[in-house]
């Protein structure tokens, strides 16, 4: 593996490696000094076309722990306002000798365009509409620390799943690792197609709840509102909202879970998100060892010769 | 008369007429002189076991000149052009500054006055291609436009558009009676505005904002319904949909004044192509389905579709070394348009020389110069095909300035091999002679 662009690129073997390494990697931040010098030497790049603060956050916390060196490339002060193409920045970036680049880009596709014109390892830190693969890994993770197998599992994947991806990408992780996915949102927040889709839809959230292993809640764009997909956000927390009497009848050992940063009162009632079922902060948590797991595959050892105690020595 | 003569030898000629086995001879001052079996004449050119046609018409091409001359110029098109057998070319008026006034109009006429491909400026329906104030047709009628389109985008107003349509079909006096043609590009903006490509699987999987079919049916659906009211002729640029196809046979059966167009790539690329993210295969309209491809292959068969246009659209590299998103829309199709038709569409020749050559001209209103009858004292614009000759497409051994041909590396079959413009041989055996 030399670039994580999709989970669709990952088979089931590829995750639960990640995973697993992850685990390790874990331990690693709740010791004392929590570093290793696996990536000693490594440099890479953080190549961010739009904001974002968590997720670049818990990358470098993550290049940090693995003794990489990391470069900032920002896209408000660089060359790119000065009518630069994507191509000549990444060509550039790529000279000054680095070993990964982790991307963020509004526009879907761009980790992939990045990938074909530079040697370095891409990694897709989300790329508009298409993909967020790490979110998916740490999602995945999480779920697989409390529930064990996701083999048979059912989850629903509620609300602004159109625009999302973190959506597109945990349709694909949770069906590989053989969970059940459902989507629940009104057509307007749904994919004008689902052909091919490991998924099931609903457009009832009642349908589901008693059903479901995961509530999987997606952030809503408050800007969504002004194209008039939906009425109201009074009206979207009344039908696709995770109330206070929806979450009542979620079974005692399901989790909820949201990748942040949250809209209480819109996708989630306030008081659900503090519930001890919801594990939402421990999704970031578990995003520093996913991602140190993904950097050390890419950048320190090929998928397929992990020695992880030599990683994590 | 010291004119020199260049006979055409051993090829099979097509036209409107039908086929047969004839050599033709043709003089530098433009006419064709003789048509016959063992004729001679100064210079002799090889057409044998090739076929004979009047030259191809292409009603849509971008050349950017004015404004984008890195990407192409007028000069570097028609070069293009001649190279794959189009003795005549309309040039869209999506120019920076826009071929809206009569100032812009004349510049693309000198530019193009000594040019090897005809090349005819159409002007833009609206001022700056804004929508909102009609150009000043009657004069540029004057300069010789005889096709206006906003294309790049549509008439979004329907008055507006209405009133474009009774205004032109009252301009034929101007003309010599030739008709005037608003030759307009389907889709509603509301529908489309932000989108990169078709919206279906393929736009959902990719995570693409897509646009829906309906996007160009809806505006194809009221010119329609337009041109009943008006009179006045519509003509359809670029028909890509299954829908669009069905409305327009429909038209045609109910005996409007509608004609349409097909792009190539249209019937042989579908969204499918976007998979990878290269926007090497984005373009306006998108590119569809399987099922829309299979309607617009079967329109041009059935004569639906009355003609293919290339929509040649260069662009740099630079431009294109972008995401999906940010990358314009646009591909080369001049010096693949025969080869490309002859390889995907599965009809008699006599057809797709039809769709190529003279029902473009008639649209065009150029039929008294292309598209002709080979008969003595018609006009000697001419084209030499070898239908059978395979080749691979390369986008960097193109005459145009760019090189985002979607074709790159692909085994195509049927070749120009010789353009006659004016009487005059301007390629020989697919070189350019100057």
């Amino acid at each position: 593996m030399r670039h994580l662009l999709s989970m669709a690129d990952l088979d089931r073997d590829d995750i639960e490696q990640i995973l697993n390494l992850a685990d390790s990697f874990a331990e690693v931040g709740k010791r004392q000094i929590p570093k290793v010098p696996a990536l000693r030497g490594k440099t890479i790049a953080w190549l961010f076309y739009e904001d974002s603060t968590r997720t670049r956050l818990s990358f470098e916390t993550a290049a940090k722990r693995l003794s990489a060196d990391t470069m900032n490339f920002s896209v408000g002060s660089s060359s790119v306002n000065k009518g630069e193409s994507l191509r000549d920045t990444v060509e550039t970036i790529a000279a000054m000798g680095v070993d990964g680049v982790v991307v963020r880009h509004r526009g879907a596709g761009a980790p992939h365009r990045i990938a074909e014109w530079i040697d370095a390892s891409v990694v897709n830190a989300g790329d508009g509409w298409h993909q967020h693969p790490t979110q998916s890994l740490l999602d995945l993770y999480t779920a697989t620390r409390h529930l064990g197998s996701l083999d048979g599992r059912r989850i629903a994947i509620v609300g602004d799943i159109k625009y999302s991806r973190v959506a597109r990408s945990n349709a694909i992780g949770f069906a590989t690792l053989g969970a059940e996915v459902t989507f629940v949102a009104p057509q307007t927040l749904l994919p004008p197609s689902l052909e091919g889709w490991p998924v099931k839809v609903t457009h009832d959230l009642d349908e589901v709840m008693e059903d479901i292993d995961i509530c999987y809640l997606l952030r809503m764009q408050l800007e969504r509102q002004e194209q008039a997909v939906v009425p109201t956000l009074r009206e979207f927390h009344e039908e696709y909202g995770l109330t206070t009497e929806r979450a009542d009848r979620l079974r005692e050992e399901s989790l909820i879970m949201h990748p942040g940063p949250m809209n209480r009162g819109v996708e989630i009632a306030g008081e659900v998100a503090d519930r001890p079922n919801a594990v939402i902060t421990e999704q970031v948590i578990n995003g520093i060892a996913v991602r140190m797991a993904v950097l050390y595959l890419l950048l320190g050892s090929g998928l397929n010769l992990v020695d992880n105690q030599e990683a994590v020595a | 008369m010291s004119d020199k003569t260049t006979a055409i030898k051993g090829g099979t000629v097509i036209d409107q007429s039908g086929s047969r086995r004839a050599d033709v001879v043709v003089s530098d001052d433009g006419t064709i002189v003789a048509v016959g079996e063992g004729l001679d004449g100064d210079v002799t050119l090889d057409a044998t076991d090739c076929v004979v046609s009047p030259g191809f018409v292409d009603l849509h091409v971008h050349l950017r000149q004015p404004g984008k001359e890195e990407a192409e110029t007028i000069e570097s098109g028609a070069r293009g052009a001649a190279l794959g057998g189009f003795t005549s070319i309309i040039a869209m008026p999506n120019t920076t500054p826009a071929m809206d006034c009569a100032s812009v109009v004349r510049e693309v006429i000198d530019l193009a006055a000594d040019t090897i491909c005809d090349v005819r400026p159409s002007a833009a329906i609206t001022i700056g291609r804004d929508g909102d104030a009609l150009t000043p047709m009657a004069e540029l009628v004057k300069l010789g436009v005889r096709v206006f389109t906003d294309d790049g985008t549509g008439v979004q107003d329907d008055r507006l558009m209405r009133t474009a349509l009774e205004y032109a079909g009252s301009l034929a006096h101007l003309s010599g009676g030739q008709p005037i043609v608003l030759a307009q590009h389907c889709e509603v903006n509301a529908l489309s505005d932000g989108t990169f490509m078709h919206e279906g699987e393929w736009s959902s999987r990719l995570g693409i904002p897509g646009q829906p079919a309906e996007a160009e049916e809806l505006m194809v659906m009221r010119d329609i319904a337009l041109a009943r009211l008006t009179g006045t002729r519509v003509h359809f640029q670029h028909m890509s949909t299954a829908g669009s196809v069905a409305m327009i046979r429909a038209a045609k059966e109910a005996g409007l004044p509608v004609t349409a167009e097909a792009a190539t790539h249209h019937f042989c690329l579908t969204d499918a192509c976007c998979a990878d993210y290269d926007p090497v295969y984005k373009v306006h309209p998108p590119l569809r389905t399987d099922a829309d491809v299979a309607a617009v292959k079967e329109g041009l068969q059935d004569g639906t579709i009355d003609a293919i246009a290339t929509d040649h659209a260069p662009h740099t590299p630079q431009d294109k070394e972008r995401t999906f998103a940010d990358a314009p829309p646009g591909m080369l199709g001049l010096e693949t348009a025969f080869a490309i038709a002859n390889t995907h569409l599965e009809m008699p020749i006599e057809n797709l020389l039809a769709a190529m050559s003279w029902r473009p001209a008639a649209i065009a209103g150029i039929q008294d110069e292309h598209g002709g009858p080979i008969a003595d004292g018609g006009r000697a614009n001419l084209v030499v095909l070898d239908p059978n000759t395979t080749w691979t497409v390369a986008g960097d051994a193109m005459a145009s300035r760019s090189n985002n041909t979607p074709y790159e590396g692909m085994a195509v079959r049927g070749r120009t091999r010789h353009t006659i413009l004016q009487g005059e041989a301007v390629v020989i055996d697919g070189e350019a002679q100057r």
